[in-house]
Protein backbone atom coordinates (compact mmCIF):
# COMPACT_ATOMS: atom_id res chain seq x y z
CA UNK A 1 0.00 0.00 0.00
CA UNK A 2 1.41 3.33 -0.88
CA UNK A 3 -0.27 6.50 0.58
CA UNK A 4 -0.22 9.93 -1.87
CA UNK A 5 2.79 10.22 -4.10
CA UNK A 6 5.49 13.35 -4.26
CA UNK A 7 4.79 14.30 -0.67
CA UNK A 8 7.17 13.01 1.47
CA UNK A 9 10.04 15.33 2.73
CA UNK A 10 12.87 12.66 2.90
CA UNK A 11 16.06 13.74 1.84
CA UNK A 12 18.92 12.26 1.13
CA UNK A 13 23.06 13.31 0.59
CA UNK A 14 24.68 10.38 -1.13
CA UNK A 15 28.15 12.04 -0.30
CA UNK A 16 27.78 12.06 3.56
CA UNK A 17 26.67 8.19 3.12
CA UNK A 18 29.32 5.75 4.74
CA UNK A 19 27.51 2.67 3.63
CA UNK A 20 27.08 1.63 7.47
CA UNK A 21 23.59 -0.28 6.41
CA UNK A 22 21.85 1.74 9.47
CA UNK A 23 18.79 3.38 7.54
CA UNK A 24 17.74 -0.08 5.67
CA UNK A 25 18.10 -1.68 9.55
CA UNK A 26 15.11 0.68 10.73
CA UNK A 27 13.39 1.53 7.49
CA UNK A 28 9.69 -0.39 8.16
CA UNK A 29 8.85 0.77 4.61
CA UNK A 30 11.74 -0.50 2.70
CA UNK A 31 12.44 2.72 1.17
CA UNK A 32 16.69 1.99 1.41
CA UNK A 33 18.46 -0.60 0.03
CA UNK A 34 22.61 -1.23 -0.90
CA UNK A 35 23.99 0.00 -3.77
CA UNK A 36 27.85 0.19 -4.64
CA UNK A 37 28.41 -0.03 -0.64
CA UNK A 38 26.12 3.14 -0.27
CA UNK A 39 22.73 3.56 0.48
CA UNK A 40 20.05 4.19 -2.76
CA UNK A 41 16.34 5.01 -2.21
CA UNK A 42 14.08 2.45 -3.83
CA UNK A 43 11.11 4.87 -3.86
CA UNK A 44 10.34 7.78 -2.02
CA UNK A 45 6.62 7.61 -1.65
CA UNK A 46 7.07 4.68 0.01
CA UNK A 47 8.28 6.97 3.18
CA UNK A 48 6.09 7.52 5.82
CA UNK A 49 8.00 10.01 7.49
CA UNK A 50 8.61 7.69 10.81
CA UNK A 51 11.69 10.10 11.24
CA UNK A 52 13.98 6.48 12.50
CA UNK A 53 16.50 6.78 9.69
CA UNK A 54 16.98 10.27 10.43
CA UNK A 55 17.38 9.51 13.41
CA UNK A 56 20.08 6.90 13.78
CA UNK A 57 22.36 8.61 10.39
CA UNK A 58 25.64 9.18 12.13
CA UNK A 59 27.04 11.05 9.60
CA UNK A 60 23.76 13.34 8.61
CA UNK A 61 23.00 12.13 5.42
CA UNK A 62 19.27 11.68 5.74
CA UNK A 63 16.60 14.16 6.85
CA UNK A 64 12.93 14.25 7.02
CA UNK A 65 10.16 16.41 8.20
CA UNK A 66 8.85 13.69 10.71
CA UNK A 67 5.79 13.83 12.64
CA UNK A 68 2.57 12.55 13.50
CA UNK A 69 0.99 11.63 10.40
CA UNK A 70 -3.15 11.23 12.14
CA UNK A 71 -5.25 13.59 10.82
CA UNK A 72 -7.04 14.18 14.47
CA UNK A 73 -3.95 15.11 15.73
CA UNK A 74 -3.42 17.93 13.08
CA UNK A 75 -6.68 18.91 13.08
CA UNK A 76 -6.26 19.08 16.95
CA UNK A 77 -3.38 20.98 16.75
CA UNK A 78 -4.42 23.51 14.40
CA UNK A 79 -7.89 24.55 16.71
CA UNK A 80 -5.73 24.14 19.67
CA UNK A 81 -2.08 25.28 18.81
CA UNK A 82 1.09 23.54 19.09
CA UNK A 83 2.72 20.67 16.99
CA UNK A 84 0.39 17.43 16.86
CA UNK A 85 0.48 14.80 18.89
CA UNK A 86 -0.59 11.48 19.97
CA UNK A 87 -2.79 12.78 23.04
CA UNK A 88 -5.88 13.88 21.06
CA UNK A 89 -7.25 16.93 23.08
CA UNK A 90 -4.86 15.52 25.63
CA UNK A 91 -5.88 14.12 29.37
CA UNK A 92 -7.73 10.68 29.79
CA UNK A 93 -8.11 9.64 26.12
CA UNK A 94 -6.09 8.99 23.41
CA UNK A 95 -5.89 7.48 20.17
CA UNK A 96 -2.59 6.24 20.17
CA UNK A 97 -2.24 2.34 20.97
CA UNK B 1 27.12 -16.97 37.76
CA UNK B 2 25.56 -19.57 39.53
CA UNK B 3 21.50 -19.30 38.84
CA UNK B 4 19.37 -20.91 41.07
CA UNK B 5 15.32 -20.51 41.82
CA UNK B 6 14.11 -18.32 44.35
CA UNK B 7 10.78 -19.07 45.98
CA UNK B 8 10.35 -17.01 48.67
CA UNK B 9 12.16 -13.80 48.94
CA UNK B 10 10.32 -11.51 47.42
CA UNK B 11 8.15 -9.17 49.52
CA UNK B 12 5.28 -8.87 47.48
CA UNK B 13 3.84 -11.41 45.74
CA UNK B 14 4.90 -11.56 41.81
CA UNK B 15 2.73 -10.55 39.09
CA UNK B 16 0.51 -13.36 37.83
CA UNK B 17 2.53 -13.98 34.60
CA UNK B 18 5.71 -14.55 36.79
CA UNK B 19 6.82 -17.88 38.14
CA UNK B 20 9.74 -17.48 40.50
CA UNK B 21 12.62 -15.44 40.58
CA UNK B 22 16.44 -15.99 39.49
CA UNK B 23 19.02 -14.80 41.15
CA UNK B 24 21.77 -11.93 39.78
CA UNK B 25 24.54 -10.19 40.84
CA UNK B 26 21.87 -7.25 41.14
CA UNK B 27 19.15 -8.85 42.81
CA UNK B 28 16.01 -11.42 41.89
CA UNK B 29 14.64 -11.13 38.76
CA UNK B 30 10.80 -12.38 37.90
CA UNK B 31 10.83 -14.92 35.57
CA UNK B 32 7.86 -14.24 33.30
CA UNK B 33 5.90 -17.00 32.02
CA UNK B 34 5.78 -18.08 28.30
CA UNK B 35 2.11 -18.70 27.78
CA UNK B 36 -1.18 -16.27 28.44
CA UNK B 37 -3.48 -16.90 30.86
CA UNK B 38 -6.89 -16.08 30.43
CA UNK B 39 -7.05 -13.19 31.88
CA UNK B 40 -3.88 -12.12 29.89
CA UNK B 41 -6.49 -12.80 26.84
CA UNK B 42 -9.05 -10.86 28.62
CA UNK B 43 -7.11 -7.78 29.03
CA UNK B 44 -5.66 -8.14 25.04
CA UNK B 45 -9.63 -8.43 24.19
CA UNK B 46 -10.20 -5.24 26.53
CA UNK B 47 -7.69 -2.66 25.34
CA UNK B 48 -8.61 -3.83 21.98
CA UNK B 49 -11.88 -2.03 22.47
CA UNK B 50 -11.50 1.05 24.67
CA UNK B 51 -9.71 3.42 26.76
CA UNK B 52 -8.59 0.56 29.23
CA UNK B 53 -5.70 0.53 27.64
CA UNK B 54 -4.61 3.73 28.96
CA UNK B 55 -3.75 2.21 32.09
CA UNK B 56 -2.29 -1.24 30.57
CA UNK B 57 1.24 -1.49 32.25
CA UNK B 58 3.92 -3.39 33.41
CA UNK B 59 6.04 -2.40 36.45
CA UNK B 60 9.71 -0.81 34.00
CA UNK B 61 12.98 -2.81 34.82
CA UNK B 62 14.61 -6.40 34.38
CA UNK B 63 12.65 -9.74 33.55
CA UNK B 64 14.16 -13.10 33.03
CA UNK B 65 12.71 -15.33 30.45
CA UNK B 66 13.93 -19.41 30.81
CA UNK B 67 17.11 -19.59 32.42
CA UNK B 68 19.53 -16.83 31.39
CA UNK B 69 22.64 -16.27 31.84
CA UNK B 70 25.50 -13.88 31.81
CA UNK B 71 26.03 -14.50 28.03
CA UNK B 72 22.10 -14.38 27.37
CA UNK B 73 20.20 -11.42 24.88
CA UNK B 74 18.56 -8.82 25.81
CA UNK B 75 15.12 -7.55 24.33
CA UNK B 76 14.30 -4.31 25.11
CA UNK B 77 10.64 -3.50 25.19
CA UNK B 78 8.16 -1.19 25.86
CA UNK B 79 5.99 -1.54 29.47
CA UNK B 80 2.48 -1.32 27.75
CA UNK B 81 1.03 -4.68 28.61
CA UNK B 82 -0.13 -6.08 25.43
CA UNK B 83 3.40 -5.49 24.20
CA UNK B 84 5.05 -6.79 26.93
CA UNK B 85 2.91 -9.87 26.66
CA UNK B 86 3.05 -10.75 22.82
CA UNK B 87 6.99 -10.17 23.19
CA UNK B 88 7.41 -13.08 25.95
CA UNK B 89 4.99 -15.36 24.29
CA UNK B 90 8.09 -14.40 21.19
CA UNK B 91 10.36 -15.53 23.57
CA UNK B 92 9.17 -19.22 24.07
CA UNK B 93 11.91 -21.72 24.20
CA UNK B 94 14.78 -19.24 24.37
CA UNK B 95 16.58 -17.94 27.61
CA UNK B 96 16.93 -14.30 27.45
CA UNK B 97 16.73 -10.98 29.64
CA UNK B 98 13.53 -8.35 29.18
CA UNK B 99 14.43 -4.56 30.01
CA UNK B 100 11.06 -2.95 29.94
CA UNK B 101 11.24 0.92 29.47
CA UNK B 102 8.82 3.40 31.02
CA UNK B 103 6.76 4.01 28.08
CA UNK B 104 3.29 4.99 30.32
CA UNK B 105 1.74 1.91 29.04
CA UNK B 106 1.93 2.66 25.11
CA UNK B 107 3.02 0.32 22.48
CA UNK B 108 6.56 0.56 20.99
CA UNK B 109 5.71 2.87 18.02
CA UNK B 110 3.91 5.33 19.65
CA UNK B 111 5.74 5.43 22.65
CA UNK B 112 8.89 6.06 20.15
CA UNK B 113 6.98 8.96 18.20
CA UNK B 114 6.51 10.72 21.50
CA UNK B 115 9.79 9.91 22.30
CA UNK B 116 8.92 8.04 25.51
CA UNK B 117 10.10 5.04 23.95
CA UNK B 118 14.03 6.73 23.25
CA UNK B 119 17.44 7.56 23.68
CA UNK B 120 16.87 9.21 27.72
CA UNK B 121 14.73 6.39 28.82
CA UNK B 122 17.14 3.62 27.45
CA UNK B 123 19.96 4.70 28.86
CA UNK B 124 18.86 5.82 31.90
CA UNK B 125 16.84 2.57 32.56
CA UNK B 126 20.22 0.36 31.68
CA UNK B 127 22.10 2.34 34.29
CA UNK B 128 19.13 1.78 37.20
CA UNK B 129 18.88 -1.82 36.37
CA UNK B 130 22.44 -2.32 36.40
CA UNK B 131 22.26 -4.20 33.55
CA UNK B 132 26.30 -4.30 33.08
CA UNK B 133 26.57 -6.43 35.83
CA UNK B 134 23.56 -9.14 35.00
CA UNK B 135 25.46 -9.57 31.42
CA UNK B 136 28.73 -9.61 30.10
CA UNK B 137 28.22 -8.74 26.77
CA UNK B 138 27.60 -5.16 25.70
CA UNK B 139 24.59 -5.57 23.01
CA UNK B 140 21.09 -5.54 22.97
CA UNK B 141 18.13 -5.59 20.58
CA UNK B 142 15.44 -3.13 20.31
CA UNK B 143 12.19 -4.00 18.47
CA UNK B 144 12.95 -2.33 14.96
CA UNK B 145 10.11 0.59 15.52
CA UNK B 146 11.73 1.76 18.37
CA UNK B 147 13.96 3.71 15.82
CA UNK B 148 11.47 6.28 16.13
CA UNK B 149 12.66 7.37 18.96
CA UNK B 150 16.17 5.98 20.03
CA UNK B 151 19.40 7.05 18.75
CA UNK B 152 21.48 3.82 18.60
CA UNK B 153 24.79 5.65 18.23
CA UNK B 154 24.27 7.78 21.11
CA UNK B 155 23.42 4.70 23.42
CA UNK B 156 26.21 2.95 22.46
CA UNK B 157 28.33 6.35 23.31
CA UNK B 158 26.22 7.06 26.69
CA UNK B 159 26.30 2.92 28.08
CA UNK B 160 28.55 0.69 25.73
CA UNK B 161 25.98 -1.27 24.61
CA UNK B 162 25.39 -1.40 20.56
CA UNK B 163 22.08 -1.40 19.54
CA UNK B 164 20.79 -3.64 16.78
CA UNK B 165 17.61 -3.34 16.00
CA UNK B 166 15.50 -6.57 15.75
CA UNK B 167 12.72 -7.69 13.56
CA UNK B 168 9.20 -5.53 13.22
CA UNK B 169 7.28 -8.32 14.95
CA UNK B 170 7.93 -10.31 17.69
CA UNK B 171 6.89 -13.15 16.48
CA UNK B 172 9.75 -13.60 14.14
CA UNK B 173 12.46 -13.17 16.92
CA UNK B 174 13.53 -16.64 16.75
CA UNK B 175 14.12 -16.64 13.19
CA UNK B 176 16.10 -13.73 13.15
CA UNK B 177 18.08 -15.21 16.77
CA UNK B 178 18.36 -19.02 14.80
CA UNK B 179 19.74 -16.79 11.40
CA UNK B 180 22.77 -14.96 13.43
CA UNK B 181 20.74 -12.14 14.54
CA UNK B 182 20.46 -11.19 10.25
CA UNK B 183 16.68 -9.51 8.99
CA UNK B 184 15.31 -10.89 6.37
CA UNK B 185 13.00 -7.80 3.92
CA UNK B 186 9.94 -9.36 4.98
CA UNK B 187 11.27 -8.82 8.63
CA UNK B 188 12.18 -5.21 8.37
CA UNK B 189 9.28 -4.09 6.64
CA UNK B 190 5.61 -3.42 8.42
CA UNK B 191 2.87 -5.33 7.05
CA UNK B 192 -0.55 -3.92 7.11
CA UNK B 193 -3.02 -6.84 6.32
CA UNK B 194 -7.09 -7.28 6.12
CA UNK B 195 -6.57 -8.92 9.67
CA UNK B 196 -4.20 -6.40 11.25
CA UNK B 197 -6.91 -3.57 9.88
CA UNK B 198 -10.03 -5.38 11.27
CA UNK B 199 -8.33 -5.22 14.89
CA UNK B 200 -7.99 -1.54 14.63
CA UNK B 201 -11.91 -0.74 13.88
CA UNK B 202 -13.31 -1.03 16.72
CA UNK B 203 -10.89 1.53 18.31
CA UNK B 204 -12.00 3.45 15.27
CA UNK B 205 -15.74 3.12 16.02
CA UNK B 206 -15.86 3.41 19.60
CA UNK B 207 -14.72 7.21 19.85
CA UNK B 208 -16.75 8.22 16.37
CA UNK B 209 -20.14 6.52 18.22
CA UNK B 210 -19.40 8.95 21.81
CA UNK B 211 -19.96 11.46 18.96
CA UNK B 212 -23.52 10.45 17.78
CA UNK B 213 -25.69 11.64 20.21
CA UNK B 214 -24.49 14.63 20.20
CA UNK B 215 -25.43 14.01 16.35
CA UNK B 216 -28.16 12.52 16.84
CA UNK B 217 -29.64 15.63 19.38
CA UNK B 218 -29.53 17.84 16.45
CA UNK B 219 -31.08 16.27 14.12
CA UNK B 220 -34.05 15.35 16.33
CA UNK B 221 -33.89 19.20 17.31
CA UNK B 222 -34.37 20.21 13.73
CA UNK B 223 -37.19 17.60 12.88
CA UNK B 224 -39.13 18.42 16.20
CA UNK B 225 -39.02 22.01 16.09
CA UNK B 226 -42.47 23.52 14.78
CA UNK B 227 -44.51 26.15 15.05
CA UNK B 228 -46.33 24.45 17.76
CA UNK B 229 -43.34 24.05 19.82
CA UNK B 230 -41.07 21.16 19.98
CA UNK B 231 -43.05 17.58 18.88
CA UNK B 232 -41.73 14.26 19.51
CA UNK B 233 -44.14 12.66 16.51
CA UNK B 234 -42.18 14.85 14.14
CA UNK B 235 -38.97 14.52 15.52
CA UNK B 236 -38.64 11.14 15.53
CA UNK B 237 -40.34 10.18 12.26
CA UNK B 238 -38.78 12.87 10.34
CA UNK B 239 -35.38 12.17 12.04
CA UNK B 240 -35.12 8.55 11.83
CA UNK B 241 -34.11 8.30 8.18
CA UNK B 242 -31.16 10.63 9.40
CA UNK B 243 -30.14 8.88 12.62
CA UNK B 244 -29.81 5.69 10.25
CA UNK B 245 -27.75 7.09 7.49
CA UNK B 246 -25.65 8.84 10.15
CA UNK B 247 -25.20 5.26 11.52
CA UNK B 248 -24.30 4.50 7.80
CA UNK B 249 -21.93 7.23 7.57
CA UNK B 250 -20.03 5.78 10.78
CA UNK B 251 -20.01 2.24 9.73
CA UNK B 252 -18.74 3.37 5.74
CA UNK B 253 -15.93 5.39 7.19
CA UNK B 254 -14.53 3.72 10.53
CA UNK B 255 -15.27 0.34 9.36
CA UNK B 256 -15.69 -0.58 5.74
CA UNK B 257 -13.09 2.05 4.56
CA UNK B 258 -10.27 0.90 6.83
CA UNK B 259 -11.00 -2.79 5.90
CA UNK B 260 -11.35 -2.79 2.64
CA UNK B 261 -8.70 -0.35 2.22
CA UNK B 262 -6.71 -1.51 -0.52
CA UNK B 263 -9.39 -2.46 -2.67
CA UNK B 264 -11.17 1.05 -2.72
CA UNK B 265 -9.68 3.32 -5.32
CA UNK B 266 -7.37 6.01 -5.21
CA UNK B 267 -4.58 6.96 -2.74
CA UNK B 268 -6.19 9.38 -0.47
CA UNK B 269 -8.09 8.60 2.67
CA UNK B 270 -10.68 11.20 2.13
CA UNK B 271 -11.60 9.91 -1.57
CA UNK B 272 -11.70 6.41 -0.37
CA UNK B 273 -13.86 7.14 2.42
CA UNK B 274 -16.54 9.50 0.03
CA UNK B 275 -16.70 6.56 -2.38
CA UNK B 276 -17.80 3.83 0.65
CA UNK B 277 -20.15 6.18 1.85
CA UNK B 278 -21.63 7.66 -1.44
CA UNK B 279 -22.35 3.82 -2.68
CA UNK B 280 -23.56 3.08 1.15
CA UNK B 281 -25.80 6.01 0.59
CA UNK B 282 -26.98 4.98 -2.59
CA UNK B 283 -27.89 1.56 -1.53
CA UNK B 284 -29.79 3.06 1.57
CA UNK B 285 -31.72 5.96 -0.51
CA UNK B 286 -31.67 3.73 -4.03
CA UNK B 287 -31.86 0.32 -3.06
CA UNK B 288 -33.82 0.83 0.51
CA UNK B 289 -35.53 3.46 -0.15
CA UNK B 290 -34.93 5.49 2.97
CA UNK B 291 -35.81 8.48 1.89
CA UNK B 292 -38.68 7.59 -0.02
CA UNK B 293 -41.58 10.35 0.44
CA UNK B 294 -39.05 12.93 1.03
CA UNK B 295 -38.66 16.37 -1.29
CA UNK B 296 -35.42 17.38 -3.16
CA UNK B 297 -34.10 19.17 -0.18
CA UNK B 298 -33.59 16.23 1.52
CA UNK B 299 -32.65 14.44 -0.96
CA UNK B 300 -29.83 16.68 -2.04
CA UNK B 301 -28.64 16.82 1.52
CA UNK B 302 -28.57 13.02 2.41
CA UNK B 303 -26.45 13.10 -0.84
CA UNK B 304 -24.08 16.09 0.19
CA UNK B 305 -24.07 15.34 3.70
CA UNK B 306 -22.95 11.52 4.35
CA UNK B 307 -20.27 10.80 2.27
CA UNK B 308 -18.96 13.74 3.23
CA UNK B 309 -19.07 12.67 6.75
CA UNK B 310 -18.05 9.32 5.83
CA UNK B 311 -14.86 10.86 4.04
CA UNK B 312 -13.72 12.91 7.07
CA UNK B 313 -14.33 9.51 9.92
CA UNK B 314 -12.18 7.72 7.06
CA UNK B 315 -9.87 10.22 7.14
CA UNK B 316 -9.16 10.03 10.70
CA UNK B 317 -7.99 5.97 10.09
CA UNK B 318 -4.54 7.59 8.75
CA UNK B 319 -3.72 7.95 12.85
CA UNK B 320 -4.03 4.22 13.29
CA UNK B 321 -2.09 2.81 9.43
CA UNK B 322 1.15 1.73 8.93
CA UNK B 323 2.00 3.54 6.12
CA UNK B 324 0.42 7.21 5.88
CA UNK B 325 2.92 9.94 6.52
CA UNK B 326 2.97 13.50 7.99
CA UNK B 327 2.97 15.50 4.57
CA UNK B 328 0.27 13.67 2.76
CA UNK B 329 -2.24 13.89 5.79
CA UNK B 330 -1.08 17.76 5.68
CA UNK B 331 -2.04 17.91 2.52
CA UNK B 332 -5.24 16.11 2.39
CA UNK B 333 -6.66 18.44 5.15
CA UNK B 334 -5.56 21.49 3.60
CA UNK B 335 -7.85 20.62 0.76
CA UNK B 336 -10.21 18.64 2.72
CA UNK B 337 -11.29 20.86 5.57
CA UNK B 338 -12.80 23.94 3.54
CA UNK B 339 -14.88 21.18 1.31
CA UNK B 340 -16.12 19.06 4.60
CA UNK B 341 -17.13 22.31 6.39
CA UNK B 342 -19.12 24.23 3.03
CA UNK B 343 -20.24 20.33 2.64
CA UNK B 344 -21.80 20.91 6.07
CA UNK B 345 -23.14 24.36 5.61
CA UNK B 346 -24.78 23.92 2.38
CA UNK B 347 -26.47 20.84 3.68
CA UNK B 348 -27.70 22.62 6.69
CA UNK B 349 -29.34 25.35 4.30
CA UNK B 350 -31.07 22.99 2.25
CA UNK B 351 -32.63 21.05 5.57
CA UNK B 352 -33.34 24.91 6.70
CA UNK B 353 -34.93 25.44 3.10
CA UNK B 354 -36.95 22.24 3.80
CA UNK B 355 -38.08 23.48 7.30
CA UNK B 356 -39.54 26.77 5.66
CA UNK B 357 -41.04 24.52 3.15
CA UNK B 358 -42.58 22.20 5.80
CA UNK B 359 -43.61 25.25 8.05
CA UNK B 360 -45.38 27.24 4.88
CA UNK B 361 -43.04 29.76 5.64
CA UNK B 362 -42.21 29.69 1.28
Amino acid sequence: MKYLANVSTLNYDLEKCTGCRRCVEVCPQAVFEMRDKRAAITDKDLCMECGACAKNCEFGALTVNSGVGCAAAIINSLINGGPPSCDCGGGASSCCG
Amino acid sequence: MQIQTLQFVKKTPPPPWAIGSISTPVGAVYRVLNDWSRADYWGMLRSRIGAFRMNYSVTPGLYAVGEPTQDSDVFVTANYKLTFDILRRSLKGLNAWILVLDTKSINVWCAAGKGTFGTDELVNRITQTKLDSVVNHRRIILPQLGAVGVNASAVQKQTGFRVAFGPVQAGDISAYVEAGYKKTKEMSTIRFSLLDRLILTPMELNPTLKKYPWFAAGVLLLFGLQPAGLLFKQAWFGGLPFLVMGLIAVFAGAFVTPVLLPFVPFRSFAIKGWIVGMLLTLLAVRGFGIMDGRGWTLHAATYLFFPALASYIALQFTGSTTYTGMSGVNKELKLGIPVYLGTAAVSLLLVVLFKLQEWRVL
